[in-house]
């Protein structure tokens, strides 16, 4: 796969601050790539200047072989845009809308179809004003398609909208893979990142601090996956003697550290040989949720450490 | 420049404002209520001496002479004669609209023979009726020094008919009332505030809002979209324009000269303000303070560039104020097409709107930005 956007020593400074500090990605084309962080670590600055809307300080930026603030023109052409809060004229109605940028793009896309995609036919005489969150950004998602873009970028898509909405987007965003086109993902919520992205990077204080798939970093950066077993204090020691893995007992739970996937066969034929009894077991891996809040914590606590050496 | 573009967008504009009951209210039908409450509710304030300006037709007989000194001494007008030799009474009336003066008066040839015969003579007194208490002020000076003059001439204690009488005529070539002056006011009044009260709000709010942002990645460009909304003003101008036109002759029955010499007015006057709002918009910061620096330039235009009032009834300072304001040019080019026709000064009116205009487009034009640094 070629790559849809090319990266490399990315820095955006805004007077002393680097609010992006010198960032390296590539993001194939036809793949999601999740773009994550806390707030102000620098994704919005850094997807703004993917979509040529900010010029960068310093580094070099490709989109679809084209330098964004340069040829800005030709890559808009190019590329679908869907903002933080999407905000449209108050008085236009869907279809409006649709008809607006098509005449715009110079396009003859179907009102009606993309509006179905995005399941939002039903709104398609309603006025911008009189729908509600989850339907304005589903409305944006559609004027971002209205001209068949190669790359889809979407800020934070999602936010602020119900479980029933946000599901709704993200099965826009899966036929958009299934398209083939690019889809460039900022998103605040981990699992979403976890369900739809192929790649994904993590962005704090400017700087990109963990990179792959949501599986290589959980691997990666991730703590070993444990089973957990509901049994009496004498199966804990008996397990821990039995196997050799480091073992917790807490309020009846037993949990023990995999090194190994096939550590959790050795287990169970541990549970069955002891005679003990048991009530339930379970096998548990962290989340890149998990792994996400770790590494900004540890970050945070590693800034904090250095400012105030003791 | 895509003019599909530019269709496109005045499409959303005009649905925006047809669905906006407020916008249609004041474009359309406040200017109704304005000519109404003017035309029926007219009054006007004037202090220090009014200027003059005298035809003296009679070449300096001591007699005029002597008439005009009184006038003078009345201390409520101030006489000025008039030393242009192409004007003559029958083009001073024109001559006095198309130099903006406010007052005339013609002392007829044989003034001093036929008081000295105590033969009947009648002087001309030229005012404005958008200056009523202006009007009031000279004709009463006028009466006042003419009684004096009657009385000395007095046949020895006999009644006898006054010597002296005055006709009071409208300054311009034609009968004007109030009305007739105060339709290119209004028009001007409408180029000024509909542009620029909606420009400075929607540069300020479409930037809040990120809807600039989402116009930016489209292929749309800001010349094009200023020309949209250009275009819409310069429609919503004519419209308004024929409404005051058509409410002043069918409820005050206005003698305007509807001239096509208007047309250029009604284009260049909205190209104009649509871009100084774009302006002002552009450099504030958010849309409270763009709200500001629009009232602080919309304000004293409204008031001073003779929408409602002759620039020429100001006191000079003010008067000199008034030169420096965009829509005083558009109003006097109004007014010397629809009143006066003087093309020559309309014209001059119209280069300054237009270069002004050209200076303020591309103003904008840099300042508004889409994007951002």
């Amino acid at each position: 796969m070629s790559a849809a956007i090319e990266v490399q020593g990315l820095v955006k400074r805004y007077g002393e601050l680097a609010a992006v500090d010198g960032i390296d990605f590539t993001v194939s084309k036809g793949s999601v790539f999740s773009f994550l962080g806390p707030n102000g670590a620098g994704k919005t600055t850094t997807v703004e200047i993917l979509e040529g809307l900010r010029r960068r300080s310093a580094g070099q930026v490709r989109v679809l072989d084209l330098d964004p603030w340069t040829d800005g023109a030709a890559l808009h052409r190019r590329i679908g845009v869907i903002p933080q809060d999407f905000r449209f004229f108050e008085k236009i109605t869907a279809k409006e809308a649709i008809e607006y940028y098509r005449a715009l793009f110079g396009t003859h896309a179907d009102p009606g179809e993309l509006l179905a995609n995005v399941e939002l036919l039903d709104k398609i005489h309603a006025r911008f004003d009189t729908l509600s969150g989850g339907q304005k950004q589903k409305l944006g998602l559609a004027l971002a398609l209205t001209n068949d873009p190669e790359i889809c970028f979407l800020d934070e898509p999602t936010t602020g909208l119900d479980p029933h909405a946000r599901r709704a987007i993200w099965a826009v965003i899966r036929n958009l893979k299934r398209e083939g086109r690019t889809v460039f993902l900022t998103t605040h919520y981990l699992e979403e990142a976890e369900l739809l992205a192929d790649h994904v990077a993590i962005i704090h204080h400017g700087k990109i601090i963990a990179s792959g798939s949501p599986a290589e970093i959980i691997r990666e950066y991730g703590r070993p996956e444990r089973i957990t077993v509901v049994g009496p204090p004498d199966l804990a020691q008996y397990l821990e003697s039995h196997v050799g893995l480091p073992t917790t007992t807490d309020n009846g739970r037993i949990s023990i550290e995999l090194a190994d996937k096939r550590d959790a066969l050795r287990i169970l034929s541990a549970i069955d040989a002891s005679g003990l009894p048991w009530e339930s077991f379970e096998t548990s891996q962290e989340t890149l949720e998990d792994v996400f809040v770790r590494l900004v914590g540890q970050m945070d606590e590693g800034a904090l450490k250095q400012e105030t050496p003791t | 420049m895509n003019f599909r573009h530019v269709g496109a967008d005045y499409k959303i504009v005009a649905r925006t404002y047809f669905r906006n009951p407020v916008a249609l209210f004041f474009s359309l039908f406040f200017p109704i209520i304005l000519i109404a409450l003017f035309g029926l509710i007219f009054s006007a304030t004037g202090s220090g001496p009014v200027t003059v300006d005298v035809l003296n037709e009679d070449h300096n007989s001591p007699v005029s002479e002597a008439f005009l000194s009184a006038l003078n001494n009345t201390t409520v007008v101030k006489v000025s004669l008039v030393s242009d030799t192409s004007v003559t009474p029958s083009n001073f009336a024109a001559w006095l609209g198309q130099n903006d003066l406010p007052v005339g008066l013609i002392v007829p040839a044989g003034f001093e023979k036929d008081y000295l015969n105590r033969t009947s003579t009648n002087l001309t007194v030229f005012t404005n009726p958008q200056d009523a208490s202006v009007t009031g002020t000279v004709l009463g000076a006028v009466q006042g020094v003419a009684n004096g003059f009657n009385l000395a001439s007095a046949c020895g204690g006999r009644v006898c008919s006054p010597v002296i009488s005055y006709t009071s005529r409208n300054v311009g070539s034609q009968v004007y009332t109030y009305i007739d002056y105060l339709i290119p006011g209004l028009i001007g009044f409408a180029i000024l505030t509909s542009p620029m009260f909606s420009m400075v709000d929607v540069a300020s709010s479409y930037r809040k809002d990120g809807i600039f942002r989402e116009l930016s990645l489209t292929p749309l460009t800001r010349a094009e979209w200023l020309l949209s909304r250009t275009t819409w003003y310069v429609g919503i101008t004519f419209v308004t324009a024929g409404i005051m036109i058509g409410a002043g002759i069918f409820l005050f029955s206005a003698h305007v000269q509807l001239n096509l010499g208007i047309l250029p007015f009604l284009v260049v006057g909205p190209f104009f303000f649509v871009s100084l709002g774009m302006l002002a918009g552009s450099v504030a910061r958010t849309p409270e303070s763009a709200a500001l620096i629009g009232n602080i330039i919309t304000f004293p235009m409204m008031f001073l560039s003779g929408t409602f009032f002759t620039v020429s009834s100001f006191p000079p300072a003010l008067q000199a104020f008034a030169h420096i304001l965009p829509l005083y040019y558009v109003i006097d080019g109004m007014n010397q097409v629809m009143l006066f026709a003087n093309a020559s000064r309309a014209l001059l009116d119209l280069v300054i709107v237009l270069v002004g205009g050209i200076i303020v487009f591309v103003l904008a034009i840099r300042l508004f930005k889409w994007r951002d640094e």
